[in-house]
Order: structure tokens, then C-alpha cells, then sequence
């Protein structure tokens, strides 16, 4: 088989491969880890010059994220956590807090910048030839079935071919457009984040995440503190379809807690793109694979995508090594389905909920943080037992809307 | 005129172009690149910029 050498040192990379992946996020990797250890040839593509950065990402996981990774990728390593967090502090529109303590870990903020890569080096060692700093420009197309990708490296460019292409390509989704599957997400369906991540800061609790709900603060959205340090944090906001852009009420915010930030510095400054909402009935064709954000797999009401990402990545890899092993791309629909039964269903109850929550008005916001408990907060932001909630706020005349939408 | 972007504020997140009905916007190593032929002037990508980079001037003539 003809082979290429992109620099003069390292692997060889071939001019064809079982699956192109194209994205070095945790949706590329993850199905790039799954399809290597079953011992098919992959090849992963990320443009970027380094894989991670600059992060896109608050970086907050739960324990019970980090454990479905640790499935997928086994133990992740101390250098890629920031902080672990036991808890949150909530803020309705009025600045009263209702406060969630676990006691005890409860999650974690990560270091992207070194997990993203860790990520990608246990792909590698499965196995997969990963390329950073080369950008997928073009798919190959026969007839409507995708047979590869037209690859980038320093300007040289190089036609690689595969039996099936993973577009992980993260939310601009361009690889699956291209291919004539339109991923194209709606306005309504994406917020805009923007984040700081400042030093010298004086919080509250370093080991508590800070949440600040409101319209006026953020419309259709919140501002978050996840800290990295005791003094250090990535502080962000995430709103949509709103008059201003991100970055004006990031620093109104700022601006109106001196407490917080009258001494901070801010060291990374990042912005980007939330799906939050919009999942596709269809996330395949012949020959190709939509994973992650690229397939808008991010929960509705806090945006988490890692999680997400690294599960539809792990189905996407056990489905398609059945679609080859079997030679019958056919068998690729069944990513459809099973994604669905295992993450659609519940994300797309949980996309409902934010609909409702949108609509609340900063007096129901009140309302809700006086009649809330934490651990019900907590409940309500991954949608789980809506029924219990409902039966919650049906007491209070003012919220019976609200309850009944839950029940 | 038209399409315009503010290359000192864009931060190349790439939230316009996955906003974009038409495929006009991809993000290359050096930012925003725009497909003059294919931008329709709709304004959307402008709505998503978290920084307000992006100024879709409707009644200018075309993106060109
Ligand atoms: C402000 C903000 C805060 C967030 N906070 C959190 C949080 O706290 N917790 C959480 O779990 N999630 C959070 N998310 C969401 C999370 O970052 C994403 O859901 C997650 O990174 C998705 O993983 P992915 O692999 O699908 O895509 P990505 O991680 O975006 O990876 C896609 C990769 O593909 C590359 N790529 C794109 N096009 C090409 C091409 N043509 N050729 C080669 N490479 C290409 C990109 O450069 C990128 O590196 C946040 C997002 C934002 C914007
Ligand atoms: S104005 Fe509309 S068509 Fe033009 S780049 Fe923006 S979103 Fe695309
Ligand atoms: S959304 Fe704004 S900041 Fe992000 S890439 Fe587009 S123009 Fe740049």
C-alpha cells in the first residue's frame, strides 16, 4: 500500500484507512480509542496546532461523568484535573443563594489543554495515527456514499481514503455539510459563551462551583464561577437570542461584583458556541458518522458536552466496527438508534425543560430558589425526576404552570 | 459593506459557522474565512457572535 510521510519522523501515515475521525476533541477521541482497540486502522485529523487548546469549555465534569470517561479510557490521570468541587451555590435574579453541599467530591474542574491531549495520546496508544495542525478541508464522495477525506498538512495537500469518515468536528460542523448531511443548527438552539479564566480572585468557596440566574444578568442563560484554584476560575456566561453579545453582560456582571473581582487578572480569554438543542433524528450516511457537538449532543439545560461526546463517540466506534466487520455500511443507521434509545431520549425530555425554563420570568426565578431545595436544583439542571419536582411546586399558586409542564 | 468582520475581536470560535445556513463561513488557521458567492446577507452569524465581531449590513448591496 502507497504510503505518505507528513514529517520525517514518527508513523507512516497510509493513503487509506477503515475509519478517517476528523476532530482531536473528546468525541473524535473517544471513537477513535473504541475503533483502535478493536484493532481497526484509524486515522484522527485535528487542525488546530494543539489538541485542547485554546479550550471552549468551562471544563466542569461530575463524578459521574468522569467515571462513564474512565470507562471508555481508563484512569484519568491527576495532571488533567484543576479542582475537585463538592458543591454549588445557586443565585436566583434577587442574589438570594441556595447552596448545594455534598460533602464530599462531587465533580471536577478539568485542565482541558492536558485532558484533551491525554485523551488523544490513549487513542494513539491504541493504536490510531493522530495528526494535529492538519485540517480536513474536503471529503471524497462517490456517487452519495463518502469514501475519505482530503486532508491539509502546511499547505501540502494529501487524499486519504477511508471506508467511514467521523465528523467530530465539533459545533461548526462543517465535514457533514460538506457531505450533504445538513447539520446546520438553528439560532434558537445555540448559545453564544463567552468566559474569562482570571486569577485573584476572592470566592466565596473554591470548592464550591457559583451560578448566577437572571434576565438581566444573563438572558435565557447563566453566569457560572468554576473554580481552578482558590483563587482561580474560569468565569463565563452562556445566553442566547439576546439583543447584546455575550462579552456586554460577562462584564456588566464583572463590573457590578467588585467583591469578587475588584483585584482579578484575567489570563485566557475564550468564547464559542453552545448547542442546546436541536438533536438530529439522522446523524448518518453512507460512509459517514456524526459525533458530538458536530451532532449538537450537548445537554440543553447546562450545556455539558464532554460527557456527551465521549459516549455517542463510543457508539459510534461499536457501530461501525460491526458496519465493517460485516462489510454492510446499512448497518451504520443503527448509531441513529441506538444513540437514541441511550442519550436522545432523555436529552430531548431534558431540551423540553429548558423550553419552559427560558420562559421564566425573574419573579418565578425567586420563587422557584425559595421553594427549591439544593439537591433538587441539582435534579432539575440534569432533568431527572421532573414528576417529584412537579409535586414540589404544584403547592405554590405562583409555580402551578411551571409544575404542571413538569408533570 | 455587506459582511463585514472585526478581525482584532474575532477569537475563532467558530460559533457563526455553525449558525450559518449556507455554508458561507469556515474557520481556518488565520480566522473567519467567508464564501462572498454564498453569504446571503441573512444576518444570522451576527446574532451568535459572542463579541460582536460580525456586522451584517442588510441593506448594503451583496457580501461581494
Ligand atoms: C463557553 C463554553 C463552556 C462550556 N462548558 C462546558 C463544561 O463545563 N462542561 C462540559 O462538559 N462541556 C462544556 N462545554 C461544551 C464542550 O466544550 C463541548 O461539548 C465538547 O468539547 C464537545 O466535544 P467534541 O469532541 O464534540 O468537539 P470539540 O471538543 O469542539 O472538538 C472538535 C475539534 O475538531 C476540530 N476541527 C474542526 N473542524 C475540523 C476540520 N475540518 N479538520 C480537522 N479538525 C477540525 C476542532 O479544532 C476541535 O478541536 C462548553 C462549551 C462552551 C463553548
Ligand atoms: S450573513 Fe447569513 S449567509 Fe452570510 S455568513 Fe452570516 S449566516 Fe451566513
Ligand atoms: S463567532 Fe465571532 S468570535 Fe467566534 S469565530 Fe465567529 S466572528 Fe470570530
Amino acid at each position: 500500500m502507497e504510503q505518505l510521510r507528513l514529517i520525517k519522523v514518527g508513523r507512516v501515515l497510509d493513503k487509506e484507512y477503515d475509519v478517517v475521525v476528523v476532530g482531536g476533541g473528546p468525541g473524535g477521541s473517544s471513537t477513535a480509542k473504541t475503533l483502535a482497540d478493536k484493532g481497526l486502522r484509524v486515522a484522527l485529523f485535528e487542525k488546530r496546532p494543539s489538541i485542547g487548546s485554546e479550550k471552549r469549555c468551562a471544563e466542569g465534569l461530575s463524578i459521574g461523568s468522569i467515571k462513564i470517561i474512565e470507562d471508555i479510557f481508563g484512569k484519568v490521570p491527576k495532571k488533567c484535573f484543576a479542582r475537585m468541587i463538592n458543591g454549588a451555590i445557586v443565585y436566583a435574579p434577587n442574589g438570594k443563594n441556595v447552596l448545594v453541599d455534598f460533602g464530599k467530591d462531587a465533580g471536577a474542574i478539568m485542565e482541558r489543554k492536558i485532558f484533551d491531549k491525554w485523551l488523544a495520546m490513549q487513542a494513539s496508544k491504541a493504536g490510531a495515527y493522530v495528526q494535529s495542525k492538519t485540517e480536513v478541508y474536503d471529503v471524497i464522495k462517490e456517487g452519495n456514499s463518502v469514501r475519505g477525506v482530503m486532508i491539509n498538512f502546511e499547505g501540502k495537500k494529501y487524499e486519504i481514503r477511508s471506508k467511514v469518515v467521523v465528523a467530530a468536528d465539533g459545533v461548526e460542523s462543517t465535514v457533514a455539510r460538506k457531505a450533504g448531511l445538513n447539520t446546520t443548527n438553528k439560532l434558537i438552539n445555540i448559545d453564544s459563551g463567552y468566559q474569562y479564566e482570571m486569577s485573584n480572585l476572592k470566592l466565596k468557596d473554591s470548592k464550591k462551583i457559583e451560578i448566577f440566574m437572571g434576565n438581566e444578568i444573563a438572558p435565557r442563560g447563566y453566569v457560572w464561577i468554576f473554580p481552578k484554584g482558590k483563587d482561580v476560575a474560569n468565569v463565563g456566561i452562556g445566553i442566547a437570542m439576546s439583543k447584546k453579545p455575550a462579552r456586554y453582560y460577562l462584564d456588566k456582571f464583572i463590573e457590578e461584583n467588585p467583591k469578587i473581582f475588584s483585584e482579578s487578572s484575567i489570563i485566557e480569554v475564550n468564547s464559542g458556541g453552545i448547542p442546546v438543542g436541536g438533536f438530529l433524528e439522522n446523524m448518518v450516511m453512507d460512509g459517514l458518522v456524526v459525533v458530538g457537538d458536530a451532532a449538537h449532543q450537548v445537554n440543553p439545560i447546562h450545556g455539558g458536552g464532554m460527557k456527551e461526546a465521549t459516549i455517542a463517540g463510543n457508539i459510534a466506534g461499536e457501530v461501525i466496527y460491526r458496519a465493517i466487520k460485516k462489510n454492510n455500511m446499512s448497518i451504520l443507521k443503527k448509531y441513529n438508534k441506538l444513540w437514541w434509545k441511550e442519550r436522545g431520549k432523555h436529552l430531548r425530555k431534558v431540551e423540553r425543560l429548558r423550553e419552559v425554563v427560558e420562559k421564566l420570568s425573574d419573579d418565578e426565578l425567586n420563587k422557584l430558589a425559595d421553594v427549591l431545595k439544593g439537591e433538587d436544583l441539582i435534579e432539575f439542571s440534569r432533568g431527572e425526576r421532573l414528576l417529584k419536582l412537579g409535586k414540589i411546586l404544584i403547592k405554590n399558586p405562583d409555580l402551578i404552570q411551571l409544575a404542571k409542564k413538569l408533570m | 459593506m455587506g459582511w463585514t468582520i472585526d478581525r482584532e475581536k474575532c477569537l475563532k470560535c467558530g460559533a457563526c459557522v455553525s449558525v450559518c445556513p449556507f455554508l458561507a463561513l469556515e474557520l481556518k488557521d488565520d480566522g473567519i474565512k467567508i464564501d462572498r458567492n454564498k453569504c446571503t446577507l441573512c444576518g444570522i452569524c451576527e446574532k451568535v457572535c459572542p463579541v460582536g465581531a460580525i456586522k451584517v449590513n442588510k441593506g448594503g448591496k451583496s457580501a461581494r
